[in-house]
C-alpha cells in the first residue's frame, strides 16, 4: 500500500502547503476523512479561514484554536459506511492564539497588561503575515505535545510563498533574538548611552517621531521578559517539523506558475530534509482527452462537420427524436453542422489544456508513486459527503 | 452597464489602479493586459510589481525589472517594488543623507522597520506609489497588487499609520497620501475573482471592506477565466438528444466510435459551466454601482503574450466606455 493510504498510516502530523487558491484548505478536510476512515484514528483538522461553505459543512461555526468533534452519524452518511475513527475539526484564530501565548509567558499580570495594550503588539499579533505562520506552528506544537490526538492534518496559513511557513519558527526566534532589538531598547534602559546613538535616533526620530520609537522600546522590553522561553519554544516548534513521523502534503493545480512554486517548496523540504508524504495535484483534467484517436477524430471533424452533419441527419431520418424538435430541414441541418463543430473544437480545446497539464505531472521531479491526481470535480464541496467523494480520490489516488 | 457619479472618468484615465484578488485568480494577466491597452492608446504606463514574482515580466516576455523602472516597449514601463529601496529613496530625498553614511544603521533600520511595524512597511509601497503619482513621470500607475489578504492593510495604512505614529514627518506625508489615495478621480481598485466559491467570495468580502475600512474608489470587478458558453438554447438541446442511445448508433456508424469521447468531454464542458454560473451570477448582482466584467477561459494560449493580448482585447470590448471617457 503506497501514497495517501500508508501516509495516513504511519504520521502523526500532516502539514498541507502549496500555493493559493489551489483547494489547499479543502483537501486538508478531505485528508482528515480520509484518515479517519483507513486508520480509526482521532484526527483533528486545524484550518485557517475556510471557505464558508466548507466551514459549515464539517460544522466549524464560531469554533477557535480548540477542536470540536464532528458528529459520528454525519461522517458515517457521508461515507455510506460505519467510520471508525474520530474527527475533530479547529479554526486558527491569529490574534487570540497570540493572546494565549502571551498568557502563557507573561512573569506576572501587570507585564500581560502592558503587553496586549501596547499598539506595536497589536498590529503585529492581528496583521503580521509572518506571524499567523509562526502562531499556526505554535498552535500545532501545543496540541501535538497534549497527545490529544493521533494524527493532527495542519492547513497552511495563505502566504506569499508557500516557504515562508517551513521559516516561520527559525524567523521568530532570530527576530527575539536579534541585537539590533537589544540596541533599540538601549535608550530606554540606559539614557547615558544614548549619546553614542545619537545619529541614528535623531533621524529615526525625525521619521517616525519619538512617540512610535518609545512604542517599540516598550514592546521589546516588555517581550524580553518573555524572550528566553520563547526563542526556546521557537526552536522545539521547528523541531517537530523534522520528526519522521512529521510529513508534508504538497497541493497544486496543473497549471504553470502554481506547479513552479510547488516544486520549489518539495525542493526547498529536501533540501531542509524534510519528510514530503505526497505531492496532489488538484483539478485535472481527465484522461480521455489525451485519448489520440478521439484528438484525431475531433481534427477530422472540424474538417469534414458539413459532410457528416448531412450524413449524419440523412442515416437518422428515422429517429423520432430529432423529427420532434420541430426544427426546419434547413435549419436542422444547420444545427447539426454547429453541434458537430462546437464539439470538436471545445475537445481540441480541452485536449490542448489536458495535454500541458501532463506535460507539468510528468516534469515533477518526484517519484511516481508519491503523486496523486485529483480529478476536476463537477460540484462543490458544499457537504460532509461531497467532501468524502473527494477523499474517496484520495485514497485510491495511487 | 451602470455609471455613477465617480465612473464618468475612465478607470485607466486615472492615475494609479490597483489591481487585486485571490492568488491564482490572474491578477498578473490582467495587470499586464491593461498595461499593454493603456501604453497602445498612448498612455505613459508604469507597471508595478508589489508581490515582484516576476510574474509580469514573465507574461510581457521580458526581463523582470528591479526597483528602477525600465522601459520594457514604447509608453510602457515595469518596477519591481522593494520596501528597502523605497525607505532609501525616501531619505535621500526627504533627508537629503548622503546614501554611502547611511548604509549601516540603514540596514539595521530597515530591518526594524520591517519587522516589527508592518503598517510602516505597507506605507513605504503606499508612499512609494503616490510618490509617483505626484512626480508624474506617468500617465498611469497600474498596481499589480498583493492579494486580498493584505491589499485592505495597505489601502488603509495612511489611516494606521497614524495610529501608530502620532508624531514625525512620516506622519505629516500620510496627508497627501490621503489625498491622492482616496480621491476617486485619480485612484482606483479592480477585484480580480475566478468562478470558484472561495475567490467569489474573497472579492465580495474584500469590495465590503474596501467601503468600510478605506475610503478607496472601487472600479470595477472582473470575473476571470469564464468558461465559454458552449451551445445556444437550440444547440444544446440538439446536442442532448445525441445521447440518446438510438442517436449515438447512428452517430456512432457515420462519424466514429470515438466520437462518444468527443460528446463526453463537451458533457464535462457544460457540467463546468453549469457549476460557475452561479458563482459569475453572485457577483454580477453584487452590486449596482459597480461594474462587473467577464473575461473567457483562454484555451491554449500558456502564459505569454499571446494571453495578454487576448485578455487585453475581450477587456476593452468588455469594457470600452468604463476604461476611456475620451
Amino acid at each position: 500500500m503506497a501514497g495517501i493510504n500508508s501516509l495516513v498510516e504511519r504520521s502523526k502530523i500532516i502539514i498541507v502547503a502549496g500555493p493559493g487558491g489551489v483547494g489547499k484548505t479543502t483537501l486538508a478536510a478531505a485528508l482528515g476523512l480520509t484518515a479517519v476512515d483507513l486508520t480509526g484514528k482521532k484526527v483533528l483538522v486545524i484550518t485557517v479561514d475556510p471557505a464558508k461553505r466548507l466551514a459549515d459543512s464539517l460544522g466549524l461555526v464560531g469554533l477557535t484554536s480548540k477542536g470540536s468533534q464532528v458528529s459520528p452519524l454525519d461522517l458515517d452518511e457521508a461515507m455510506g459506511h460505519k467510520v471508525s475513527g474520530k474527527l475533530y475539526v479547529a479554526m486558527l484564530d491569529a490574534k487570540s492564539s497570540w493572546d494565549e501565548l502571551v498568557n502563557r509567558h507573561a512573569p506576572d499580570v501587570a507585564t500581560r497588561q502592558k503587553i496586549l495594550s501596547n499598539p506595536i503588539y497589536r498590529n503585529i499579533s492581528s496583521r503580521f503575515v509572518q506571524s499567523h505562520d509562526y502562531i499556526a506552528m505554535e498552535t500545532l506544537y501545543e496540541l501535538y505535545r497534549s497527545s490529544q490526538y493521533d494524527l493532527i492534518v495542519v492547513d497552511t496559513p495563505p502566504s506569499r510563498h508557500a516557504i515562508d511557513f517551513l521559516d516561520a519558527p527559525s524567523k521568530m526566534a532570530d527576530f527575539f533574538s536579534s541585537k539590533l532589538l537589544k540596541w533599540l531598547t538601549l535608550p530606554a534602559r540606559n539614557r547615558l548611552l544614548m549619546g553614542m546613538f545619537k545619529p541614528f535616533y535623531q533621524v529615526a526620530d525625525k521619521i517616525l517621531g519619538a512617540q512610535f520609537l518609545s512604542d517599540v522600546a516598550e514592546f521589546f522590553l516588555l517581550f524580553e521578559s518573555m524572550y528566553a522561553g520563547f526563542v526556546e519554544r521557537a526552536k522545539s516548534v521547528a523541531g517537530i517539523l523534522e520528526n519522521s513521523s512529521t510529513s508534508f502534503v504538497v497541493v497544486s493545480s496543473p497549471e504553470p506558475v502554481p506547479m513552479t512554486e510547488a516544486e520549489f517548496f518539495v525542493s526547498a523540504l529536501d533540501a531542509r530534509h524534510l519528510h514530503l508524504g505526497q505531492m496532489v495535484v488538484n483539478r485535472v483534467l481527465p484522461e480521455y482527452f489525451r485519448d489520440p484517436a478521439a484528438i484525431l477524430l475531433a481534427h477530422q471533424v472540424q474538417d469534414d462537420y458539413e459532410r457528416l452533419a448531412k450524413e449524419f441527419l440523412k442515416k437518422g431520418a428515422s429517429l423520432d427524436l430529432i423529427k420532434e424538435s420541430e426544427v426546419p430541414p434547413v435549419r436542422l441541418e444547420a444545427l447539426a453542422e454547429r453541434v458537430l463543430l462546437e464539439v470538436a473544437d471545445s475537445f481540441l480545446n480541452f485536449s490542448g489544456v489536458a495535454t500541458e497539464e501532463a506535460e507539468e505531472i510528468s516534469r515533477l521531479p518526484i517519484d511516481e508513486e508519491l503523486i496523486t491526481l485529483i480529478p476536476h470535480l463537477n460540484f462543490d464541496v458544499s457537504d460532509l459527503k461531497s467532501l468524502g467523494k473527494v477523499a474517496g480520490h484520495l485514497a485510491v489516488g495511487d | 452597464m451602470p455609471s455613477s457619479g465617480s465612473n464618468s472618468i475612465g478607470l485607466l484615465d486615472r492615475s494609479l489602479v490597483f489591481i487585486t484578488g485571490k492568488g491564482g485568480v490572474g491578477k498578473s494577466s490582467v495587470t499586464a493586459a491593461l498595461g499593454l491597452l493603456a501604453a497602445k492608446a498612448g498612455k505613459r504606463t508604469l507597471i508595478c510589481e508589489v508581490d515582484a514574482k516576476g510574474d509580469v515580466a514573465r507574461l510581457l516576455d521580458c526581463e523582470p525589472s528591479g526597483f528602477e523602472p525600465s522601459e520594457i516597449r514604447e509608453n510602457l514601463f515595469l518596477m519591481a517594488m522593494n520596501t528597502e529601496e523605497a525607505l532609501r529613496e525616501y531619505l535621500r530625498i526627504y533627508l537629503r543623507l548622503p546614501v554611502v553614511a547611511m548604509l549601516g544603521p540603514l540596514a539595521k533600520t530597515f530591518d526594524f522597520v520591517a519587522n516589527a511595524a508592518p503598517g510602516v512597511q505597507e506605507i513605504l509601497v503606499v508612499g512609494k506609489l503616490c510618490y509617483e503619482v505626484k512626480a508624474s513621470k506617468y500617465d498611469l500607475i497600474l498596481v499589480d497588487a498583493t492579494s486580498t489578504g493584505h491589499i485592505v492593510s495597505q489601502l488603509a495604512s495612511p489611516r494606521g499609520i497614524s495610529e501608530l505614529v502620532r508624531l514625525g514627518m512620516v506622519k505629516d506625508q500620510v496627508a497627501w497620501m490621503e489625498d491622492i489615495l482616496y480621491d476617486s478621480l485619480q485612484t482606483s481598485v479592480i477585484v480580480v475573482a475566478t468562478p470558484a466559491e472561495t475567490p467569489i467570495n474573497e472579492a465580495l468580502e474584500l469590495a465590503e471592506r474596501i467601503d468600510l475600512e478605506t475610503e478607496v474608489h472601487l472600479g470595477a470587478l472582473v470575473v476571470n477565466k469564464v468558461m465559454p458558453e458552449l451551445f445556444s438554447r437550440s444547440e444544446e438541446e440538439f446536442f442532448t438528444a445525441l445521447q440518446d442511445p438510438r442517436v449515438a448508433k447512428v452517430l456512432n456508424r457515420v462519424v466514429s466510435s470515438d466520437i462518444g469521447l468527443l460528446l463526453k468531454g463537451s458533457s464535462a464542458a457544460l457540467e463546468m459551466r453549469r457549476c460557475a454560473a452561479p458563482y459569475v451570477e453572485r457577483l454580477m448582482g453584487s452590486s449596482e454601482t459597480v461594474p462587473v466584467a467577464l473575461l473567457p477561459l483562454m484555451f491554449g494560449e500558456g502564459s505569454g503574450m499571446k494571453l495578454v493580448r487576448d485578455l487585453g482585447e475581450a477587456l476593452a470590448a468588455e469594457w470600452d466606455e468604463l476604461l476611456w471617457q475620451g
